[in-house]
Parts: C-alpha cells; structure tokens; sequence
C-alpha cells in the first residue's frame, strides 16, 4: 500500500503550494514594521491554520465513520451549540468566578460539546451509520429550531425593533477570537495527534463495522472516541472563527483525488495540506493579491457547496 | 470447542434465536442448515460476538466472547458475513494483507507477507492480486474475503453463506478449499449453507435450525434423511446415495 | 374525513376574516355595509386568506408530489433546494430588472425552480441510498449551498436584506391585485388530484411505472414542473414557506396511507388548514403586529421533524 508516483508528486506540489501560501500571507504586501506584522498576521495565519487542520481533520475521520464522502461534521448544528452552550455556560461558570479567565472557558466549553455530542451518540444509536445519519438530521432541525425560535422571541419581546435575522452565522477570518489561540493550537495537535497514532484503526474502519470487529478492533470503544475528537476539532474551529460548513468537504474530497486511496496516513496529510492551501492561500489570493472585496469566507463556503454537488453528480460510489 | 449455551436473540418483540445450546468439537466442517428465517444468521453473529446477545453465552476454547478482548478473539476466530463493501478503492492484496491486522496491527512483516502470498494463492487470485475491489465480479470479492480471512489464519473459520452469488465452479472450489483448510491445516470450519447438498458432501457435522430451535443435528448420514428434512423444510424431499454421497432431491416429486 | 378538513377550512377562512390590524369584524358586513369597511375586507382580507388558502393547498400538493419524485417521505420543496433556487430566481430577475413584468419574473423563477429540483434528483440518482435518511439529508444540504450561493451574489448587490425577506414567507402583503399568481398553484393543485394515481406508480419506481405502462420520464418532468411552478408562484406572492410540503403529507399519510388519490384532496384541504392557522397564529400572537407565518411554520416543521426521526428511529438505525 503506497502512492502511485502521480499521487507522490501532486502531494509534493501541494504541499509546496501549501509553503508558499504560508510565507506569501506573511510576507506580500508588508507596509509596516516587521514586528507588528509578525505579531498581527502572525496570529491570523496561525488561526488559519488551526482551522484548516481542525475542519479537514475532523470531516476526515467524520467521513470514514460514516463511509461517505458527502458529510461533514459541521452539518450537525455545533455552531448552533456551541451557541447555546457558550451561553448557557458563561451564566455558570461566571458563578463560579471564572468569566476572567476566556481560556478556561473555551476548554470547558469544547469539552461540554465533545460531551454532550458524546451522550447523544450513546444515547440514540447503535453501532450503525444509519445512526449518524440520523444525528445529523436531527443536529440540523434542531439546530433550525433553536434559530427560529430565538427569532420568535426577539420578535415577540420587541416588534417594532426588529431587523430579520441573517439566517446561518458564517465564519469570520478578520474577527478571531485570539486569546482562545493558544488552548485552540494546543488542543487541535493532541487530537490530530491521537487520530494520526489510531490511523491504521481507521483503515480498518473503512472495511465496514463487520469486518472491522472480526479483525479485532474494539468497534465502539473507536468510533465513540473518534466522534469525541471529531466534535472538539469542530468546536475549537467553531469557537476560533464561527462556523464552515462545506469547507471540510472541500478539503477531504480534494485530497482523495491527489492521493488515489484512502489509506489515512496519507489522507490526513493530504487534507491538511488542501486545507491550508485553500484557507491560506485562498485569503492571500483574494485579499493581497487582488485585493478583492469579495467576501473570501462565503466564496470558499461557496466552492465547497458546488464541488460538493459536482462530485455527488459524477456519481460518488461508497 | 465452541460452545453455546442457551442462545437467545430477541429483536423488538420477536424471538429470532431460540434457546440454543451446541457444542462445535475442534476440526472438521460444520454446517448450518434451515430454512430461511431460522435465525442460522444470527446464530453465528452471535457466537462471533458481532450481535449481542439477549440471553445465554458462548464459549471459544474456553473464553467467554463478550468478556474476551477483541483483538485476542481475532486471533482465534475469523467470520465473514454477506453484505460487504464492495466499492473500495482498495487492491485485493492490500484487502487481503487486512487479515493480518490482529497479528501485527497494520506493519506487515516478512511472515505477514508469507501469509498473505499464501492465501491469495489458496483462492486463486494471484493473478487478480493487484486489481481492485470495485474492479471485480461479486464472485472475485467473495473470494477476495474470503482470503482475507484465510490469511487471518485462525482456528476457527466462521462464514455466512460464503457460496451465494458465486459460479459453479468457485463454489464447488471454495467448498473444496474448506474442506482442505479443516483436513490440512487442522482449522475448524463453520458455515451457513443454503444448499443442503453441499452440506451433506463437505460436511462433518450438520446442525438444522428451524423457527429459531435447533432442530437435529448430527452427521450427514443421520441427518440427511427423507423424514428429517422433509419435515425441516417444509415440503417433500427424498434422499438418494450417488457416489457414495447422500444427496437431496425436492426439485420435482411425483 | 374530507368534509371534515373542509369544514376546517371553512372555519378557519372566516376566521381570517376577522382577524386584523383594523378592527373591522365580520359581522359589520351585515350590520355596517359601508364602503370603508367592504374596501378594507376586500382589498386585504379576503384576499389575503383566499392566498392563504390556494398557497396552503399548493404547498401541500407540491410537498406530496416532490415526495412521490424522490420515493421518499420526508423531503419538500423547502428541503431539497427547490425554495433556495426559486429565491435565487427573485434574485436574478431583481438583478436584471426590478421592474419586470410578472409573468417574465413568474416564468424566470419557476425554471430556477425546476432547475433546483432537477438538480436534487439528479444527485439522488447517482449517490448508493443505502439509508432512507440520505435523501433528506443531501437535499438539505443542497439547498444550504443554492443558498449560501444566493448570499453571496446577494451581498455583492446589496440586495441581502430582500433575499432574506424572500426566503422567509409571509403574508401581511397580500393585496388584491397581488395574489394571482397564485390560482396557477391552484391549477396545479387540480391538476395533481387528476394524475394522483399515475403518480403514486411513479412513487414505486422506474422499473414498476415501465411496466405499467406509465411514461416515467414525462411525468416526473411534469411533476418537476408542476412543483417548480406552484413554488415560483408562492415565493413570488409571499416568500418561501417552508414545511408544509413536509408537515401536512405525513400527517394524511399516518391516517389514510400511500395512495395519492384517496389522500390527495385531504392533503390539500389540510395543507390550506395549516396555512390559514399559522397565518392566524401570527397576526393574533402580538397583536397587532405580525410573526411572519414562515418562522411559525419552521418551528413547528423542524419539531415534527424530530418527533418523526426519533420515533422512527428503530427503523432508520
């Protein structure tokens, strides 16, 4: 099991597509003291790229336990929980003394999301992926819900102050939530980390829930632990930035072409590296280079949705 | 030995396994048999800890499968199931060198690579071994796993209807290469067949299902029996010996 | 079962009568047949709930056919992308002229439509279904992307603010003079009730339609445009009204079955309930200002929804 040597040279060149995506975000267009650029875009690519590796890596294992290439994490409503969550959490933990300390905060919103998706799982479902086809639906209506019925009651509190809500929040990459960086980076590297150490598990996974537990993987044990990883990775980007729906997709499918398996050791590194292109280098293209007032989040947003439904109309075999 | 006391599978309100208790001795070939619905499936599901269990238990050589890990068990038993991926992108080597996992957890060595040449060679589908899945007939893949568990190389071998949708001739190949697995490599074999001949010809140990019971069991000169399976299946049957075998005839009485 | 929807509807139409901003009752027609009062109750209010009406009734119908299109019962045009396509058409067309002429705008808005659901049965017929879930779940997720689409050409225009107004349907618009369009989704409506059975054939499949005798392929186009056409007309008039299409189906079909044609009449008449209550709900909840029916109809829609996932959930996983 290994790359094709067409496979080999498009991972090369995307990685260093991925490099110079990198150094040009740094580096084009400096106006002012290195000092402040290393520090103000520092911070962003950094952001950036905690969101590439946490959306890719997270639809990635999302996708293998669902044997599907069309879904993704982040259609289950997390930003709508995180939402509520954050919410209803910052009441609490202010009672607690603790609504000076952000990072906290984030650490234990993220694990109160992991946990909470955690009890759903469990709580709902067998082994099956029917399963999580269905917490996904449900994610996503109950997600609607919760919108409109906010909406209702802004409504119902005060008529005539009332302007429609603009639907799904999107993400914002010039509104980062920064002091939630370091605890972001810190927690995406230990669950990248863990998926990288159980990939060869994932492999196995892709074979289907029979297969996988008469070669001795403990089958539940695996996918509850990966859906844990997948719902935190979604929550740091979530919390970071707001949330993406169709770039994980985006990412995961376009690294299945340029590696030709779906052998995760190469998969994941794929996905992140498409990822970072994508983020990276898409915000350098659009903001610096052509200097574009488009708005570079729902454009990418967008490319994801319509190379999602291309690929979903050439027909994608599962 | 496996074996299985008091198996009992009950889905919503239907009992599909009822009170089932059997011993499978180690070596040789075991057939499962009944009509569809018995619960044969989910029999073995059961004794491979793939489907729970409502009530009793089920022992391998002495472990207990639902309190044995995983990883142990794959070592000593393998079960193939029916409906499996068929569209991966995967080459049939690389599903094969799968059965290694519980061995060496995805680094194969020279001795895995042994194995795996091995077993691609026992289906006969080395010249196959670098296509891939979604390339093949339903017959490939079937063989394909079915190396795949050959290569796992346990001592027990469980498979659910390994010969549907396959020609002929590989069914013929596969039942013969099961045979030679219980005889040469001493492995214990256990399968659900849909056709009883095949049991009755390959076959050490014959086990009938009927309504989620055990009915009889026995060897296939106990078993196949006019009375036996005509009351089994439902429908008049009449045994004859050609070559030395019993074989079943239903197809056209009277 | 149908007289007794029909008396519903009944009810509920006059009641939508007298309900309003003003404080003309119904009664003042007998009492007070002034021409204030009869120009208020004719430009506004038996307008708005006859709309309220043809447009409940065409949801309704729309939601069942779409459902007979795609062999799968939880899908409507407000899920499967139809809505987000129609919205992109209002778009279009106040791009390329604010000031179209009806008919351009009707006839643009309804291909997107069509090109909206042609898409989604496009894709369903070449992802392995093997959950009845994905069907639902894949045209949800095509109709966010038509919208983010739709947001982002929106945003480029400044013309946000009417996109979301566009996709969030309500009724406190409606004039006389500016419904019409509508009584096209009534035809379509009767138009449906007379196909009923040749639909419920394609509801089971290419294969079982062939060998019927049914022309498959002319009539899920014609399906696909009898849904594009009722959509257009409801989202031009009043916005998009999501959940009906969803609602109403499942709730004949849990009382009288698969068969379109003993169900359809009771869909509409009940589709046509559904409108004229949520609509009712909204002008009496803050009288005398107005929730838009479409906030009311997703509440209770994505609700039901989850009942009907979760209760059926032994079934799905």
């Amino acid at each position: 099991m290994g790359l094709t040597t067409a496979a080999r040279w498009r991972v090369l060149l995307t990685g260093v597509l991925a490099l110079l995506s990198m150094i040009g975000f740094m580096t084009w267009n400096v106006q002012s003291d290195w000092a402040f650029i290393v520090e103000y875009r520092g911070s962003r690519l950094l952001a950036m790229l905690l969101v590439a590796v946490a959306m890719g890596v997270s639809t990635l294992v999302f996708q293998t336990l669902t044997h599907s290439r069309i879904l993704t994490p982040s259609l289950m409503g997390f930003d709508v929980l995180y939402v509520l969550v954050h919410a209803l959490g910052l009441a609490f933990w202010a009672r607690l003394g603790l609504d000076s300390m952000p990072s906290v905060i984030f650490i234990l919103d993220v694990l109160l999301m992991a946990g909470i998706a955690l009890v759903l799982f469990r709580l709902l479902f067998g082994d099956s992926v029917r399963g999580l086809h269905l917490l996904i639906l449900l994610g996503m209506m109950g997600g609607l819900l919760f919108r409109e019925l906010t909406e209702l009651a802004l409504r119902v509190l005060d008529p005539t102050e009332f302007s429609i809500q603009s639907g799904r929040s999107i993400a914002s990459f010039s509104r980062i939530n920064l002091p939630l960086l370091w605890v972001g980076l810190v927690l995406t590297v230990a669950c990248v980390a863990l998926v990288f150490a159980l990939r060869r598990r994932l492999d196995v996974l892709n074979l289907g829930r029979d297969v996988a537990i008469n070669l001795g993987v403990p089958y539940r044990r695996t996918v509850t632990l990966l859906l844990v990883v997948a719902s935190v990775l979604v929550s740091v980007s979530t919390a970071l930035v707001g949330p993406m729906l169709f770039f994980g997709l985006l990412a995961t499918n376009l690294a299945y072409w340029i590696v030709g398996t779906h052998q995760h050791r190469w998969t994941l590194l794929a996905t992140v590296l498409v990822a970072v292109v994508c983020l990276v280098g898409g915000q350098l293209l659009i903001e610096q280079i052509l200097q574009s007032r488009l708005p570079f989040v729902m454009l990418l947003e967008l490319c994801g949705g319509v190379l999602f439904i291309l690929l979903l109309l050439r027909g994608v075999r599962e | 030995m496996i074996e299985a006391k008091t198996l009992s599978k009950r889905y919503n309100d239907r009992l599909v396994v009822q009170d089932v208790s059997l011993q499978i001795p180690r070596g040789g070939v075991t057939a499962i048999i009944g009509p569809n619905g018995a619960g044969k499936s989910t029999l073995l599901s059961m004794i491979s800890r793939l489907t729970p269990m409502s009530a009793g238990s089920v022992e391998i050589d002495g472990m207990d499968v639902t309190r044995t890990s995983g990883s142990e068990l794959a070592k000593r038993l393998s079960i193939l199931r029916q409906h499996n991926q068929t569209s991966l992108r995967l080459s049939v080597r690389d599903l094969v060198a799968f059965g290694r996992f519980p061995h060496s957890g995805g680094r194969l060595n020279a001795e895995d690579q042994r194995h795996i040449d091995e077993a691609l060679d026992y289906l006969s589908l080395n010249e196959f071994q670098h296509r891939h899945l979604d390339e093949l007939s339903g017959g490939q893949r079937q063989r394909a796993y079915v190396a795949m568990v050959m290569c796992q190389d346990t001592d027990y071998v469980l498979l659910d209807e390994p010969l549907n949708n396959i020609d002929m001739r590989f069914a013929v190949d596969m039942m013969q290469l099961l045979r030679r697995a219980a005889d040469e490599k001493g492995k214990t074999v256990v399968v659900v067949l849909h056709d009883i001949n095949f049991a009755s010809c390959y076959s050490d140990h014959i086990i009938a299902m009927r309504g989620g019971r055990l009915a009889w069991q026995g060897t296939p000169d106990e078993v196949m029996r006019d009375e036996i399976l005509s009351e089994l299946y439902a429908i008049p049957m009449q045994v004859h010996e050609l070559n030395g075998q019993r074989i079943c005839m239903y197809f056209r009485m009277g | 079962m149908a007289g007794g929807a029909g008396l519903l509807v009944i009810l509920l139409a006059l009641t939508s009568l007298n309900v309003g901003a003003s404080q003309m009752k119904l009664l003042h027609l007998l009492t007070q047949p002034d021409d204030r009062v009869t120009r208020v109750l004719f430009a506004s209010r038996l307008p708005r709930t006859i709309a309220l009406i043809l447009a409940g009734a065409g949801l309704a119908v729309a939601g069942l056919l779409m459902q007979m299109l795609a062999r799968n019962r939880l899908v409507e045009p407000g899920t499967v992308g139809t809505f987000s396509a129609a919205s992109f058409g209002m778009l279009l067309a106040a791009l390329i002229n604010p000031g179209m002429a009806l008919w351009l705008k009707f006839a643009l808005v309804s291909a997107c439509a069509a090109l909206g659901s042609l898409l989604f049965l496009a894709i369903l017929q070449r992802i392995p279904l093997r959950s009845a879930l994905i069907v639902p779940l894949v045209g949800l997720v095509l109709s966010a992307v038509l919208a983010t689409g739709s947001a982002l050409v929106a945003s480029q225009f400044e013309l946000g603010q009417a996109l979301r107004a566009w996709s969030s349907g309500d009724f406190s618009a409606i004039l006389r003079g500016r419904y019409e369009l509508l009584w096209i989704a009534a035809g379509m409506t009767l138009l449906a009730m007379l196909l009923a059975d040749r639909f419920t054939v394609i509801g089971m499949g290419k294969d079982f339609a062939t060998n019927v005798g049914i022309n498959y392929a002319a009539l899920m186009v014609l399906g696909v445009l009898m849904v594009a056409l009722i959509s257009a007309s409801v989202v031009i008039t009043a916005g998009a009204l999501p959940f009906v299409g969803l609602l109403v189906p499942n709730l004949v079909r849990a009382l009288v079955g698969d068969n379109m044609r003993r169900g359809i009449v009771l869909v509409a008449l009940c589709g046509a309930a559904l409108m004229l209550a949520a609509d009712l709900l909204g002008r009496l909840l803050i009288h005398p200002y107005e929730v838009p029916s479409a906030n009311l109809l997703a509440i209770a829609g994505s609700l039901v929804f989850i009942v009907i996932l979760l209760r059926g959930r032994r079934q799905w996983a």
